[in-house]
């Protein structure tokens, strides 16, 4: 008897991630809500540039591979070609996102694009071998701040969630992270409701999952995990940034 | 005959894009081809299209990206510094075989330049704009009926070869008004079997992409590509000829240059000078063939740009340097006048093709 089988949504296509990596939790996690809500079908995902830019590989539904940030650009074509067709989610870590395609996250935020964003946040530039990331910790030592970050000189890690919070515009926010079995549980809800928001007509839902990088991090992937809980969430608290259709139930 | 209306060359082209199908523009604000954007913005809620202003250039063509790998027919516009913005798009359009049709009505360059009519961005469309090799179609109307007409056709040779087509304008033709007869032919777009629009469980998963990171793979992805452009290059390329049959003196110019260049050929005609025009209607594919013979019969060419010199690369080539070609330009937003392109003809004249 099957007890545990690879959720439809993926590929049988073996992962190039590096061991430790936590993309493909999150991978498998994006792919059973696509199960569970039904939608592979309908589903175009849209890969970025970066460690998971061969994601397109992964995922079974039909998938695109944008330019470096430009996900939710291409993710709004994509979505508004047939709004009432088209399952549009964007696969994105910290440099494509928070960095060079910060204008695109912002405005796909700002004009509510009924879309589904998975933002992954490892604070460093993976596929390059390291780098310094906007989201890179205050003091982190990455091969383009090899004396730690310092903040006098390159300023402050951006805290995306809590940005976009003040904006009118986006319906669901939320951190999780993948770090243990209780977190994996609950990204998995807060992804299913990204895509359920979707799927309702709520607009633009993200949801920052908290990351590691054991390979360029220069950790065991346990290490990372420690690493992860004892630095990152402290200036990455997790939780629900914004709720439109929540609050509003409350306010009644 | 069908009505005419008077309309902006930039209005035409926004029209035409409509009769062609298209039902998605994404745009940026940046003058001397806002019309455009604004025509769409008044005409696209009322026939179920979608008209979007992008936070940038750059947003706006991924936005054409992602229609296009939807499989629709959708369109930008911009004019010089905007269309520099859009260049990335454009290299990852042709990398991942993407049709969609982008303006640019040239204003004068480099940087912030001018809002003047110019020409200056010739290397940038003919050459492809972004990194890497590849091609646009790009198409030179000379007339506002012809920004009707390339229009429709920039979105059929786009869908046939999988490529993105360039309505290379400039301001001139973007803000002058002239009657357009608006009954055009549209072959409609064919079957997209390509297309990222969810696989309904049907088929195997479509993928849109550029990445090959296997250099044996991508080698052949560049060369199947140039097949496809060699295709193009035979079947495509569109030119005028005026008064060529005798023609000693070659002038060669296209849009707003090949108007006031045609009257001046009609002046030295008059003068007795026998003066003949080669109208490159698409810069890229160049008309090659047409040069090619000219080159065996006249004594002179003449480029006449908005520029500082840049189809006069493509004459010398395509002439194979066998006569002399020269320069009669203006810049940075300046139109010559026919007086300027009649000296030139004169003095070419006077040289018989010796310089």
């Amino acid at each position: 008897m099957v007890v545990f089988e690879k959720p439809h949504a993926l590929t049988d296509v073996p992962m190039h991630y590096c061991p430790g990596c936590l993309h493909g939790i999150v991978h498998r996690l994006v792919a059973e809500v696509i199960d569970e809500l039904g939608i592979e079908g309908k589903t175009i995902g849209i890969a970025p540039v970066g460690c998971s830019v061969m994601a397109y590989n992964y995922f079974n539904c039909d998938m695109i591979e944008a330019a470096h940030g430009r996900a939710p650009a291409v993710a709004t074509g994509v979505k508004r070609a047939d709004p009432e067709n088209h399952i549009v989610f964007t696969y994105q870590g910290d440099g494509d996102l928070a960095s060079i395609g910060m204008a695109e996250t912002v405005h796909a935020a700002a004009r509510n694009e009924n879309i589904t964003v998975i933002f992954i946040n490892n604070a460093i530039y993976g596929m390059t071998g390291g780098q310094m990331a906007p989201t890179s910790l205050p003091g982190q030592v990455t091969q383009t701040s090899p004396y730690g970050r310092d903040p006098k000189l390159c300023g402050y890690p951006v805290r995306v969630c809590e940005m976009l919070s003040e904006l009118e515009g986006p319906e669901y926010l939320e951190r999780v992270t993948v770090a243990d079995v209780k977190n994996v549980r609950n990204a998995k809800k807060a992804i299913k409701k990204a895509f359920q928001n979707q799927i309702d007509g709520k607009g633009f839902s993200l949801i920052e999952v908290v990351s590691t990088c054991p390979t360029n991090w220069g950790m065991t992937p346990q290490k990372a995990i420690d690493w992860l809980k004892e630095n990152m969430l402290a200036y990455y608290p997790l939780g629900v940034y914004k709720d439109r259709s929540a609050a509003k139930e409350e306010a009644k | 005959m069908a009505d005419k209306v008077l309309m902006k060359g930039n209005e035409a082209i926004a029209e035409a894009a409509i009769i062609a199908g298209c039902r998605h523009y994404f745009g940026y604000p940046i003058t001397p081809q806002t019309e455009i954007a604004a025509y769409m913005a008044k005409k696209m809620p009322k026939i179920g299209g979608v008209f979007l202003q992008a936070e940038s250039e750059i947003a706006a063509i991924n936005m054409v990206y992602g229609v296009a790998s939807a499989g629709k027919r959708v369109m930008t516009s911009s004019s010089s510094p905007g269309v520099s913005l859009k260049g990335e798009g454009l290299s990852y359009l042709a990398g991942a075989d993407l049709p969609s049709l982008i303006v640019n009505v040239q204003r004068g360059g480099p940087g912030l330049g001018g809002i003047q009519p110019s020409q200056s961005d010739y290397f940038q469309a003919t050459r492809g704009g972004g990194h890497g090799d590849y091609h646009m179609i790009v198409l030179a109307p000379a007339s506002v009926q012809e920004m009707a007409e390339l229009t429709i056709k920039g979105f059929e040779l786009a869908d046939t070869y999988r490529m993105t087509s360039m309505i290379l304008a400039d301001g001139t033709m973007g803000q002058m008004m002239e009657p357009v007869a608006l009954d055009l032919k549209v072959n409609p777009a064919p079957e997209k079997p390509w297309a990222t629009t969810g696989t309904k469980l049907q088929r195997e998963h479509n993928i849109i992409n550029s990445l090959s990171l296997i250099p044996e793979e991508l080698e052949k992805f560049n060369f199947d590509r140039y097949e496809r452009y060699k295709i193009v290059e035979e079947k495509e390329t569109m030119y005028e000829e005026y008064m060529m049959e005798d023609a000693d003196i070659c002038v060669t110019a296209f849009g707003i240059a090949a108007r006031v260049s045609k009257n001046a050929v009609d002046e030295a005609r008059k003068r007795g000078i026998k003066a003949g025009m080669i109208r490159p209607i698409t810069l890229w594919p160049f008309p090659v063939a047409p040069f090619a013979k000219a080159a065996d019969k006249v004594k002179e060419f003449i480029s006449v740009e908005l520029s500082m010199g840049q189809m006069i690369e493509d004459v010398k080539l395509a002439t194979s340097c066998k006569r002399p070609v020269t320069l009669c330009n203006r810049a940075g937003g300046m139109i010559p006048d026919p007086e300027q392109v009649l000296r030139a003809i004169e003095a070419a004249a006077k040289n018989g093709g010796v310089r």
